[in-house]
């Protein structure tokens, strides 16, 4: 097994052998008590000038709307901790963004990443196909999800595209122990994402569309209300997904008192806290949600704030979708 | 000895070519435009080789300031680059945004001196000028095979390994200065183009990218590695690096956590620190969208706070971009303005308009979540306070507004978490800056060194690259090069 890495400077490749350092069952050696592997640490200098990422698989989800990316990205895998994200650009010229990691192996040096087309990037990002590579990749960012070793009940709470970076989260609670109850929704079946793959660790996973079409009929604040209501032992509550949905998930559990956790996907530029656009009304504070979250508190949220602040470049993004569609379509 | 010169009285400074303020308004080019061979020359000779040149100790990369102008007076441009190099990993930048007046200029003995006949004061040589020009000229006349070919000072000792971590000023010359010892030395980038506050701070038409990625290609030519992407503390992690075999660790990472007020309506779209918008427009060439994918509103009337060179960076980006009013707004003076003043003078060229004696108390909504206006405290100045400037004072009831559709704050930078928060035993100050030992910029943890923002808080390009020289020096020493 070998990694290929990209010089820019010259456009030409360079072939890094890591085979040596490979096991006989073809993984690196992992030190099993701290996650770290050692020949990842060892040899960072055989891993060239950027990091570029190679697109080893690409699933279409939903058709024209949501796909599924794995990359092999060995230094991102090694480090990244549900709750991470990464951001990237599609090429030269384009613009940085973030995507939170919806999976990691750290044994095959990948990363899953999930993304709904929905402005000029996301589009540009569609285009790519397997054995294509990114031109930029920097992560894991942000800070990782509180995660205490515990057999208590989790409620893991995904809406959309966000169900992809729930998954990362629930598959956490699930290995530190806890019991996972997954809650997801969508306007319809076909639009639900990763129930399978939630299916192989939770011990349930409750499922709510608007059109009744899988599921109960209704939201996933429906399902949450209903299994809060008969299970009074739930230790925290995690949510992903469109602000609307966090928010009322949010005021769903406030009269619970349950702790409630809502992963924030702010406008973000540079992603390590230098630019402040990000910024989030958290508690009456001003946090980063790049390198104070991207998860807090959601019972002390803005959410006004925070939807407004989404809409700042909505002008922006529908001139650039359109003009690319007009350009490259 | 040699014959005693004569000295005519010198001749007047020679003035540096520049885009007129009406043009240059409408583009991103640069402003200044540099010397001709002839005018450097000239400039060069006004040099009066002083035996105990002040200004080179008012250099904090102490560059051999008589020597490369008295190559450049005989015109020997190859000599005088050379001599700028030694000393020097970024001549062509620092020629651009040092403040000369307070460093080499400002220590120049021609500047203490007066005209015999006329009985004014002389200026002193222009020697950022001729820095700039040396450096321009030889990377214009000397190509590909000059600046990609292998220097011959480099000669490459195995196992010698360095890592810097940032790829901003003071970490370039911490690499410029032990690559040409030969140590292999690794920089690693958090964002995605290297330069660090030249690429992602600096607008183009102060400091062109073309220059810094001369610059940068000439480090790399000598052997220096550069990793973009890599975050340090997330990516790559100070003790994955000590690990990893690099005999020292060079913490470069600046500080660039923008300061916000704290006022009412700071969350209003529409309010942009400084660092977001000039992020936007320079890192992400906003200014050339939509044929960069990065946007950046364009506002029509723009308040920038602040009174630092980043402020009016700022104010002459939002200039250039389109706005047809630009107001800085600041609580003290002019005269108490941190900025240089070739910066004020420049802004208000082009047209950029002065709020003195104000300070924002709110920002204002349009009840769409937007910014409407400013609402401003007018301010007057009274006794000097800690830092000897005089303190401003409200005046109570004095409050109006101000309209405006943006409202760009550069009122300062903190120390940026990331790579701290992962590296604990990195002793850290009261305001969340490296300590280290003043000598050799060593933190607490052995082998690794800090210099730049990270340590000083918010300051020049300048001080940053003496800091980087300065631990480049102890490096050495520890591994016995020197």
């Amino acid at each position: 097994m070998a990694y290929k890495v990209p010089r820019p400077a010259d456009g030409t490749f360079l072939s890094c052998v890591i085979a040596d350092y490979m096991t006989s069952e073809g993984h690196p050696p992992q030190n099993r008590k701290t996650g770290a592997i050692p020949w990842l640490a060892g040899k960072l200098y055989f891993l060239g000038d950027i990091m570029a990422a190679r697109i080893i698989r690409k699933e279409v989800l939903i058709p024209g709307q949501t796909t599924k990316l794995v990359l092999d990205a060995p230094h991102v895998a090694a480090k990244a901790k549900p709750g991470n994200f990464v951001i990237l650009r599609v090429h030269g010229k384009g613009e940085r963004v973030p995507l939170t990691i919806a999976d990691a192996d750290p044994q095959q040096g990948t990363i899953t990443l999930v993304y709904l087309v929905l402005g000029k990037s996301t589009w540009l990002l569609n285009q790519l196909e397997e054995g294509q590579e990114l031109n930029d990749l920097c992560g894991p960012l942000g800070r990782p999800t509180h995660i205490e070793p515990g057999p208590e009940p989790v409620v893991c709470v995904g809406g959309g595209t966000g169900i992809a970076a729930m998954h990362h989260i629930a598959k956490g609670f699930s290995r530190a122990g806890h019991e996972v109850i997954s809650v997801i929704g969508a306007r319809a079946k076909d639009l639900l994402l990763f129930e399978n793959e939630l299916r192989t660790f939770s011990h349930d996973v409750l499922v709510a569309t608007n059109d009744g079409s899988h599921g109960i009929k209704g939201f996933v604040t429906d399902a949450l209300r209903d299994y809060l209501d008969a299970h009074k032992d739930v230790a925290e509550v995690v949510a992903v997904g469109p602000v609307p949905m966090m928010e009322a998930v949010a005021n769903l559990t406030r009269p619970y008192g349950v702790k409630t956790t809502v992963s924030l996907n702010s406008i973000m530029i540079d992603g390590i806290g230098m630019c402040g656009a990000c910024r989030v009304n958290v508690g009456g504070k001003i946090q980063f949600a790049c390198v104070d979250g991207p998860e807090f508190d959601g019972h002390q949220v803005d959410f006004v704030e925070l939807r407004e602040r989404l809409s700042a470049y909505k002008p922006h993004e529908l001139k650039s979708y359109q003009e690319c569609g007009c350009s490259h379509g | 000895m040699a014959e005693k010169k004569t000295k005519p009285t010198p001749k007047p400074r020679v003035a540096m070519r520049e885009q007129p303020a009406i043009e240059r308004v409408g583009n991103f080019s640069e402003v200044a435009l540099g010397y001709t061979r002839e005018q450097a020359m000239a400039e060069a000779a006004r040099c009066l080789q002083c035996r105990k040149p002040a200004c080179v100790k008012g250099c904090p990369v102490e560059i051999n300031i008589p020597g490369f102008i008295t190559r450049l007076a005989e015109g020997d441009v190859r000599g005088a680059y050379g001599i700028l190099r030694e000393t020097n990993s970024l001549p062509a930048v620092c020629g651009r945004v040092c403040p000369q007046e307070v460093q080499c200029e400002g220590a120049c003995i021609l500047g203490q001196m007066t005209d015999k006949a006329s009985g004014e004061k002389l200026e002193p040589v222009a020697i950022g000028r001729l820095e700039r020009f040396a450096a321009d000229t030889f990377a214009a006349e000397s190509a590909c095979d000059e600046l990609t070919g292998k220097p011959v000072c480099a000669m490459p000792r195995d196992g010698l390994k360095v890592a810097c971590i940032g790829s901003g000023p003071s970490s370039l010359t911490v690499a410029g200065y032990l690559s040409a010892l030969g140590v292999q030395v690794t920089i690693f980038e958090a964002l995605h183009e290297p330069g660090g506050v030249l690429v992602y701070g600096i607008p183009e038409f102060r400091l062109p990218k073309a220059t810094v990625g001369r610059e940068i290609d000439a480090l790399r030519a000598q052997g220096v590695e550069i990793r973009c992407n890599w975050v340090g503390g997330k990516t790559v992690a100070v003790r994955d690096l000590l690990n990893d075999g690099y005999q020292a660790v060079f913490i470069g990472v600046g500080a660039g956590l923008p300061k916000f007020l704290g006022v009412p309506g700071e969350s209003l779209v529409g309010v942009y620190s400084a660092n977001e918008y000039l992020t936007r427009v320079n890192l992400g060439r906003a200014y050339d969208y939509p044929a960069y994918d990065t946007p950046v509103t364009r506002g029509k009337h723009v308040a920038v706070i602040g009174g630092g060179n980043v402020a009016m960076d700022a104010a002459r980006t939002a200039l250039r971009l389109g706005a047809e009013r630009v107001s800085i707004v600041y609580r003290r003076t002019r005269e108490e303005m941190p900025a240089r003043r070739e910066e004020i003078h420049h802004a208000l060229e082009e047209g950029v308009h002065l709020e003195m004696l104000c300070n924002p108390t709110a920002y204002v909504g349009d009840g769409k979540h937007r910014l409407a206006a400013l609402r401003l405290q007018r301010m007057c100045l009274g006794a000097p306070d800690a830092s000897g400037r005089c303190r401003p004072e409200a005046i109570p009831g004095d409050v109006f507004e101000l309209p405006c559709d943006q409202a760009i704050l550069a009122v300062g930078t903190g120390s940026n978490r990331v790579l701290l928060q992962d590296t604990p035993e990195v002793t850290l100050n009261k305001w969340g800056y490296i300590v280290v030992d003043e000598e050799t910029g060593e933190t607490s943890l052995p082998g690794v060194y800090a210099g730049g923002d990270i340590v000083t808080g918010a300051a020049t390009v300048i001080l940053a690259m003496g800091a980087g020289r300065r631990a480049a020096k102890a490096i050495a020493r520890k591994l016995g090069l020197q």
